[in-house]
Formats: structure tokens, C-alpha cells, sequence
């Protein structure tokens, strides 16, 4: 885990006196809403429809335990008891009063975190793949240079007043679990033909009311050059983005406007006008000194295979479906990946109680290093698991409302928080995300079904991810009652893809029948061994279609 | 800012929300920010509605409340004044998937 330095503190600290000053001024009517809220947005304090929501950085997706518990001990002191982890592998309190606010964000500092670069027109916080350091067949962990991005890009100068936000993302694996492609800059880990690391960089790409899959820039970005050459990237978006319509501002909106070809030649000679001897590059000692934070954790010699797994999945076939469905294999043989589904059958997505969040805290201190990750997909990770342990962690995580072994199926959907919090949304999210949750909670059922997933957005902003869901549902408002429009075909992974529209939109009555008469025509098109999206992938549109409006 | 009543709708009523802890507010006859709808003044028709908005919005109100606005009622002959949209019912009553949140919990 990365550990703040004396700079990393006194920044922090000095952002938590300085809101303090500027909520007192607001409170005591000194300063205006409009000159406040470009700071409160800057600190990560949204106005939502009931109340303030706080949203909290979680760099990369990686807690400690003791960083864990404060999340779980914020959101007993100053929120309702809970938190919500969201796609970004961030977690947002719903509840939050502004005048405490510069309280917890002072809390929140001991454990060396913050709300910085979670709103405004920056670089956001960095993104990851929630397997880092723990997967085989990583080229490298992309914690280390995503916590050189993250350094770089925090109140950097020249990127804090851009066209709109901008978000990256990283991945060390050529399984992508980072959703790379859907962000303003998404970068691979590679390794060429020497045997050198660079990376991959693929920009443009992004969500909302207009998607767009990103294009590769560069097959190889060679190490040392990475931050100058995001920096060429940045300066042709600061230069030519548009400002003069906040829907037309992304990068991708300028990627497919200039053209790929025509963006590629523009950053290149941006590249090219950078002199070498005032390249921003980062030394190696530098480097050596964060990737030393990243290192993997001394794990014991065990094994391949553990007795007492063996034994405890042949006598419980519930976890024995858990380590099945929620298991990854880990790189250390003896270990493993344990991924702890926020999708109870009938629960809101990636909400954790105060007390959960303290239960996954103790488990990772006592049996995972220590670490906790987010998923973009709202769930958390315990890294390093000792197969012989996992039982154990299992009885508690069941214990707690934490066992549900549905990773990657039907029940296991990403939902925005909707309607029924934020000030943007068109449509509630969570309690249709709830309802196909309880309509297939039969597990042998969603197990027949395999992997399919459900992203759900209750407005064109696409928090929800609904583009790329196999089965994406965007929430509409036609005259203040609630609308749902599908879409099918759409994925975030290595094979990134934007889902189609069916048709004409659901009512709220509706929309689970349409969901399952989708699933039934799946099950009868399906091949052999096919998933949902391979299925859609080899049929197309047409058969699910006639079948989902037949009369 | 969104549209919250319909074209031609007869009765709307103003809300903010607080400036402190964000509250859901709505602005009554007697000229003060109350937590509850049910006190909320109810204008019928366009200029009566811009009036109370308008008495809504003085020089100081932002000391208090958030972007004030209009927004659709429907009077309903069992329940009285009820707002029109999914998303004021809400901002109303709270969260519909945590009953135990929000306005609804502190009115039952």
C-alpha cells in the first residue's frame, strides 16, 4: 500500500482547513452559493435530492483494514450507518450535513485519504483493476503507475480547469477488468519484443448521452515517457475541447470529431514539441520508491491444493458453489482471490452497512494482508486469501450478509444510485436492479443462466454503465413517470462493445417480464458453452426482438 | 434547471433545499421554509405560482435555502395535494428501497 509522504500530508491537511474556512464563510452568508459551489464540488460535496453526498477517493480501489474502518466509522458518525461503493471504486456517503463535513474529511485525512479529484473539471481519480498484484500472468501491477498518474495529475495546474472531467484508467492484464476502453484515457500494460514495459494507450473512449468505444493512440509508450506523453494528449484536449457546449466536451466527443488518424498526428506532434532534455520523466529512484509500496506481500510456500478446502466444500454445498462462483485462482499457489458480492439477492447494489464494512476490515487485517479492494462493478476484494482459510472467511462474511455467490451472474448488476438519491437522475435504478435480483434468485437458476450482466442507469449520464451491459437498461422520464429502455450486446471488457437499443421503452410494471422473456430467448438460442453476449454476438438483434414485442 | 410542472399544470408549490444539511424544504403561506409538504403553500395558477415564488426568492434567501423552484401538485380527492412526479413524491417522502430514511421514517 501506498503510504503518504510529508508533501502527501501537509496537501491534504491544508485542503481539509482550507474548505473548513470556506463552509464557515458560506454558513455565515459571507461568500455566495455560486462562488461555493465550484469548492464544495472540488472537495467532493454534491447536492443530491435529499441531502449533501460526500464522495471519497479510494485511489485504484485499494483500502488497508485500518482505512476500511474508517470508512465503516464515518459513515456510523456522520452519515446513516452506511456507505455506497460506485463504478468508480469510490464510496459516497448520502447523508453527510455540510457544516460536519470538514470534520470527517479531517478524520478521513489520519488514514491518508481524501475527497479530492471526485468532481470537477479534472483529471479524476485514477481507476484499476481490482486484482492487482494478485492475478497471474500480470505484466506489471498498475498500482504503481497509477499512483504515479495520481501524483502527477492532483492540483495539477494546467489540467484543473479542462473542458470537463477526465477520467483514466488502468489495466497490467490482458483480461481487463478496468473498463478501459470506456474511459477518456485507458492504459494497458505491455510488454514488447525486448522485453521492455510501456504501455498500450487508448483514448477517447466513454459513456453518457454519447458513447464511444476509445481508440488505440500507441501501441508503446515506453516507460519513462508515459507522464509527457499523457501530457501531449491533455494539451491537444485542453487546446481544442470544446468549452462552448458541457455535452460536447469530452475527449471523445473531439476523438471522433477530429478523427483517429487526424488526433493520433495532433498528439504525436504535441509529443514531438516536447524537448527532451525538459521531458517530464519520473526517476528511477522514484519509481523504485512506489513500486517498493506495491510489493507483493511475503506469502507462505503452500500447496496447490488445501485438505481442508477439499473437505469443507464436500460437506457444504453452499460454500462449495461460493468458492466456485466467488474464488479466483490467485498467482502464489495456496492463495486465493476472494471477491465479496454488495449483491444480496433483493439488496441495493454496493451499498455496505457500517458494521459490514468493519467485519471486511477485521477479515482482510486477519487473512488478506491487510488489503481491500473496490470493484467498478460495485463489490469488494479480499487479494490474498489462504485457500486454507477460506472458510473461515466465509462463515463470516455469511454471518454478515456478505456470501451471496453470485460474481458475474444475472443478480450480481451494476446500478447507479437513480432516483431515489441523485438530482440528475430520470428514473430509479436500485429497485429494478432489486426486483430482477429477487425474480431470479434462484441460484441453480442464475448458474443455468451463467454470466450475464445487467447495468442499470437511471439517466443518459450513464453512471450505471448501462452502454455496456449485456443487457444495459436506461431509465427515462416521459411527463414524471418512470420509463425503461434496453438495450443488448454490450460489454466493458477486453472485447469492449456499445449495446443496441431494442425499441420502444418498458413501463416500470413491465420491465422484469422483459428482462426474463430476453433470458428465455437466450436459453433457447444458446449454443453449447455460449454466454449471454457470445449468443447475442452470433444471432444479433433480430430474435430477441421479434420475441420481446411480440403481441 | 429541469422542468418540474407541466405545461398549463394548475397548482404548484416552491421547494429548496437547506442550506446547512441539504433538507428537502418546501415554502409555506406564512412565509417561512418548512421540512414538511403538507405545509406548503399551494398556489393555483401561473401568476399566483410566480408570486409565491417570487416571495420565496428575497434578497437574503440564499443564507438559507438552495435554488428555490417550482413544482407540480395534483389535488387528489382522498389524499389532498400530492406532488405530480415520481421525483418530488420522493424528494417528499425519501428513498423508496430504505423506508427507514428520509421524511417517510421520521413521519411513521
Amino acid at each position: 500500500m501506498y503510504r503518504y509522504d510529508e508533501f502527501d500530508h501537509q496537501l491534504v491537511a491544508e485542503r481539509v482547513e482550507q474548505f473548513r474556512g470556506q463552509v464557515a464563510r458560506r454558513v455565515a452568508g459571507e461568500i455566495t452559493e455560486d462562488a461555493f459551489k465550484p469548492l464544495r464540488l472540488m472537495n467532493g460535496v454534491y447536492l443530491q435530492l435529499h441531502a449533501y453526498m460526500l464522495r471519497v477517493a479510494i485511489p485504484y480501489g485499494t483500502l488497508s483494514s485500518k482505512q476500511m474502518r474508517m470508512l465503516a466509522h464515518l459513515a456510523r458518525k456522520y452519515d446513516r450507518g452506511y456507505g455506497h461503493f460506485t463504478t468508480r471504486q469510490n464510496i459516497q456517503y448520502n447523508w453527510p450535513a455540510l457544516d460536519r463535513i470538514p470534520d470527517l474529511l479531517q478524520e478521513l485525512a489520519s488514514v491518508e485519504m481524501h475527497a479530492i479529484q471526485t468532481s470537477g473539471n479534472c483529471i479524476r481519480n485514477v481507476t484499476s483493476d481490482q486484482y492487482a498484484g494478485a492475478i497471474a500472468d500480470e505484466v506489471e501491477d498498475p498500482r504503481i503507475i497509477s499512483e504515479i498518474i495520481r501524483q502527477w495529475s492532483t492540483f495539477h495546474p494546467e489540467f484543473s480547469y479542462l473542458p470537463r472531467k477526465f477520467k483514466i484508467a488502468v489495466t497490467g492484464h490482458k483480461n481487463d477488468r478496468a473498463a478501459i476502453k470506456l474511459h477518456d484515457i485507458g492504459i494497458v500494460i505491455v510488454k514488447n519484443a525486448a522485453g521492455e514495459i510501456g504501455y498500450e494507450v487508448h483514448v477517447g473512449g466513454g459513456q453518457g448521452r454519447t458513447p464511444f468505444i476509445a481508440k488505440k493512440m500507441s501501441d508503446f509508450v515506453p516507460a519513462a515517457q508515459l507522464l509527457a506523453y499523457l501530457e501531449a494528449v491533455m494539451r491537444v484536449y485542453n487546446m481544442l475541447g470544446r468549452r462552448d457546449n458541457s455535452y460536447k466536451a469530452r475527449i471523445k466527443i473531439l476523438v471522433h470529431e477530429t478523427g483517429e488518424e487526424e488526433m493520433r498526428r495532433l498528439v504525436d506532434a504535441e509529443f514531438a514539441k516536447i524537448d527532451a532534455s525538459q521531458m517530464l520523466t519520473v526517476p528511477q529512484e522514484e519509481i523504485d520508491r512506489i513500486a517498493a509500496y506495491f510489493a507483493p506481500p511475503v506469502l507462505q510456500e503452500l500447496p496447490a491444493t488445501s485438505a481442508s478446502l477439499d473437505s469443507a466444500r464436500a460437506s457444504d454445498s453452499a460454500f462449495d458453489h461460493w468458492v466456485t462462483t466467488n474464488v479466483v485462482s490467485h498467482v502464489k499457489s495456496g492463495y486465493g482471490i476472494v471477491n465479496i458480492s454488495l449483491k444480496p439477492i433483493g439488496g441495493i447494489p454496493g451499498d455496505a452497512s457500517d458494521a459490514q464494512m468493519d467485519v471486511i476490515a477485521d477479515l482482510a487485517e486477519a487473512y488478506a494482508q491487510d488489503e481491500v479492494r473496490v470493484t467498478h462493478e460495485q463489490n469488494l476484494v479480499l487479494p490474498h486469501v489462504k485457500l486454507d482459510d477460506l472458510k473461515t472467511v466465509y462463515d463470516t462474511l455469511l454471518a454478515h450478509g456478505l456470501a451471496t455467490p453470485n460474481l458475474g451472474m444475472i443478480s450480481d448488476t451494476i446500478a447507479c444510485p437513480g432516483l431515489d438519491y441523485c438530482n440528475l437522475a430520470n428514473a430509479r435504478s436500485i429497485p429494478l436492479a432489486q426486483e430482477i435480483s429477487n425474480r431470479f434468485a434462484d441460484l441453480d437458476r442464475q448458474y443455468d443462466i451463467g454470466e450475464l450482466k445487467i447495468k442499470i442507469s437511471g439517466c443518459i449520464n450513464a453512471c450505471g454503465h448501462h452502454h455496456v451491459g449485456h443487457i444495459g437498461i436506461l431509465g427515462v422520464d416521459k411527463k414524471g413517470t418512470e420509463f425503461y429502455q434496453i438495450s443488448l450486446g454490450g460489454s466493458a471488457d477486453e472485447n469492449a462493445s456499445l449495446g443496441d437499443i431494442t425499441g420502444r421503452a418498458f413501463t416500470e410494471d413491465d420491465i422484469v417480464d422483459a428482462i426474463e422473456n430476453l433470458v428465455a430467448s437466450y436459453v433457447d438460442l444458446r449454443h453449447n458453452g455460449e454466454r449471454f453476449i457470445d449468443t447475442y454476438r452470433r444471432v444479433g438483434m433480430q430474435p430477441f426482438k421479434e420475441r420481446l414485442y411480440a403481441e | 434547471m429541469a422542468q418540474h410542472s407541466a405545461k398549463g399544470a394548475r397548482f404548484q408549490a416552491v421547494t429548496a433545499n437547506r442550506l446547512t444539511d441539504g433538507e428537502v424544504v418546501y415554502f409555506t403561506d406564512a412565509g417561512h421554509w418548512s421540512l414538511s409538504f403538507s405545509e406548503a403553500a399551494i398556489a393555483d395558477g401561473a401568476d399566483a405560482a410566480e408570486a409565491v415564488l417570487a416571495r420565496a426568492m428575497p434578497a437574503d434567501f440564499e443564507a438559507h435555502v438552495l435554488d428555490p423552484y417550482l413544482f407540480e401538485v395534483l389535488q387528489d380527492a382522498q389524499t389532498g395535494f400530492q406532488p405530480a412526479s415520481v421525483r418530488e413524491t420522493i424528494r417528499a417522502k425519501g428513498p423508496t428501497i430504505r423506508l427507514d430514511l428520509g421524511k417517510q421514517a421520521i413521519a411513521s
